[in-house]
């Protein structure tokens, strides 16, 4: 074997043009592959990061109005949801509930801390369940408790983010006053801005939110937290039957969808699922067409340097080359070729993936404990490396199979004659 | 006997089937130097051809060293070539980006024999033919001479049981047709069968015996 490879360099080295014009090819395919699964992984990631903290059993339901006649009502009635409906909601659907919670919300024109401010702040009415609900992450202090709620204090949860915005000299939140539309709260605790949404909530108690701003029982959202509902015919059925409910309730039609609008991360989550596999396995087939075009460019190249050395396999036949000898030859030369020539391509791509790692990790957002990031780990992992080693010996031996069956059929005699 | 033809005949087929060969009877002994000679398309290289196993044959009998030749696979008629057979050839055909060194090796690389070994052998086959210091030069930094005595060092290295030498002087000067035939006759000397085409007719005075071929038929 070593023998064959030592003969084999001997041919290609000295031919070097050919060798490189010819190994150029799949090192660009590889290159690129590598890159397109490096990019893939990165948003991937991104995908997976921003998804860490989001619960995926929780769904959100919100009025809107309604669309069709019913009962004799028109539509384009507006349908509001109250503090009963909670009740109502766990007490039909015991098994696929396991927690639902009526919230409030207002927004504020503006939130100040000295001579920083904050324009449009949504504040929404807590409750201690709220933060297991919405998978909320504290940095710092506490979340709403139940004395917030019972005693309708003025305090508030903020994101780190606005912390920044208000405490622009690093003083310790916590305990500060911030003046909410000429209210005073109190900041009591520090949640992780998820980059997603909500990076601007304000959480305050239910209750307190809900005497300062005349609410009454009206309620803008109901949270529920699911249980059970793992597959999507599930999430369809119940999202089915409690339309049903809530239209008797509040009447409108079933089949209604836009009385009532609900978000479902369950569905959405599958939805990611699906988008993830689509998006690793598109970029793997733009990848493997990118690396076949580099293989019928080896192929091609095979075909002509075999048709130029028809002489040569005419002297190594004559000799006593058998048409094995000559096939193997070929073979080992096109594999010898990609392997060489992907690994460098590789070698390129891994390069050029730690350097947008290097480069994009740097893009983040230091918090102390947590990062928040666009371009989560852009890189490529040894698995990845070793399917495309695979791909790249059989990439090689078909490319040089073609070439080498016509090379092992060359006639001693004709060859010669030249 | 080392060669021996019976009724040998080759047609060429193809929309004017050629009659190439018709019905070849040739015995040649161990140690000979034999001489065949004949005009362009007479067949003496159809002859050679096949007496090199590199085409084969329609009808008869070829055998050679007591094997019989005949319709073997591309495989084994492979393998006889390189053990049985040495050729030397008009244009050399040594393989153009190996050294001397490299060329004369070849044929032992495809037995199997492992590279130092072989460089050693080789080295002492290009020693016989006077080109020890030639080694490391690639065949386009020769003289034509020395080309074809690195093409019979080639020739040897496998103590094949014949020489086939095709038109060996064909390319040569003058002189260097004399050195390369005096090789050729020092090797029959040391009790190598060898066969040369040629047309050359103070060539042929050289050999043993001179085989005539005319239109496909020994006369």
């Amino acid at each position: 074997m070593i023998e064959i490879f030592r003969e084999i360099l001997g041919s290609l080295s000295r031919n070097k043009l050919r060798s490189i014009a010819t190994g150029f090819a799949v090192a660009c395919g590889i290159f690129l592959l590598i890159i397109l699964q490096g990019t893939s992984n990165g948003i991937i990631h991104t995908f997976e990061e921003a998804s860490a903290h989001f619960s995926f059993d929780a769904i959100r339901v919100f009025p809107g109005f309604t669309s069709k006649p019913y009962n004799g009502i028109e539509e384009g009635r507006r349908i509001k949801l109250d503090d009963t409906d909670s009740e109502v909601t766990l007490s039909n659907f015991p098994n696929e509930l396991s927690s639902v919670i009526a919230q409030i919300s207002h927004t504020a024109n503006a939130a100040s801390f000295g001579k920083n401010y904050l324009n449009n702040v949504s504040l929404q009415g807590a409750r201690p369940a709220t933060q297991d609900m919405e998978a909320i992450q504290l940095m710092e202090g506490r979340f709403i408790n139940k004395i917030d709620l019972d005693e309708q204090r003025k305090v508030i949860v903020i994101s780190d983010k606005n912390r920044e915005d208000l405490f622009k000299h690093g003083e310790r939140a916590i305990n500060q006053q911030v003046r909410i539309d000429g209210i005073t709260f109190t900041v009591v605790g520090i949640y992780k801005d998820d980059g997603m949404m909500s990076g601007n909530d304000f959480y305050a108690p239910f209750t307190t939110l809900k005497t300062i701003y005349g609410k009454g029982y009206d309620i803008d959202q109901l949270q529920l937290k699911s249980r059970n509902l793992d597959t999507e015919e599930k999430n369809d059925a119940f999202e089915r039957a409690f339309r049903k409910v809530m239209g008797a309730k509040h009447d409108f039609a079933p089949e209604d969808r836009s009385a009532l609008w609900i978000r479902n991360s369950a569905s959405e989550n599958a939805d990611m699922t699906k988008a993830k596999n689509i998006l690793h396995t598109s970029f793997w087939i733009l990848g493997l067409l990118t690396l076949l075009s580099g293989i019928v460019g080896v192929s091609n190249i095979m075909l002509i340097a075999v048709k130029e050395r028809t002489h040569e396999f005419g002297i190594r036949k004559a000799i006593g080359a058998t048409p094995w000898n000559i096939i193997s030859m070929v073979v080992l030369e096109s594999i010898v070729i990609t392997t060489i020539f992907g690994y460098i391509g590789m070698l390129l791509g891994v390069i050029f993936c730690e350097g947008m790692d290097y480069y994009y990790g740097n893009q983040t957002v230091d918090m102390g404990f947590f990062q928040s990031s666009i371009f989560v780990d852009p890189t490529v992992d040894i698995s990845t490396c070793i399917h495309a080693t695979i791909v790249m010996i059989i990439a090689g031996a078909l490319a040089g199979f073609f070439p080498a069956s016509k090379a092992a059929k060359v006639k001693p005699i004709e060859a010669l004659r030249g | 006997m080392m060669i021996q033809l019976k009724g040998l005949h080759k047609t060429y087929k193809g929309a004017q089937p050629l009659h190439v060969l018709k019905g070849i009877d040739l015995e040649i002994k161990e140690g000979e130097f034999v001489a065949i000679m004949g005009a362009s398309g007479s067949g003496k290289s159809t002859l050679l051809n096949i007496l090199g196993i590199l085409d084969d044959y329609d009808e008869g009998e070829y055998t050679l060293n007591g094997t019989l030749i005949k319709d073997l696979s591309e495989t084994k008629a492979a393998g006889y070539r390189n053990r049985m057979i040495g050729f030397v050839f008009q244009s050399f055909n040594l393989i153009p980006y190996k050294d001397a060194l490299e060329n004369v090796a070849l044929p032992l690389f495809y037995q199997g024999v492992s590279r130092r070994k072989r460089n050693a052998i080789a080295m002492e086959y290009l020693d016989k033919v006077g080109l020890r210091d030639w080694a490391s030069h690639l065949p386009n930094e020769m003289s034509g001479g020395q080309k074809q005595r690195v093409a019979i060092a080639r020739a040897l290295i496998t103590h094949p049981q014949i020489i086939l030498a095709d038109e060996p002087t064909g390319a040569l000067d003058s002189k260097t047709t004399v050195e390369v035939m005096q090789l050729l006759k020092e090797l029959n000397q040391q009790g190598l069968t060898i066969i040369v085409v040629t047309h050359e007719a103070d060539v042929a005075a050289q050999t043993n015996r001179t085989i005539h071929i005319v239109d496909g038929q020994i006369v």
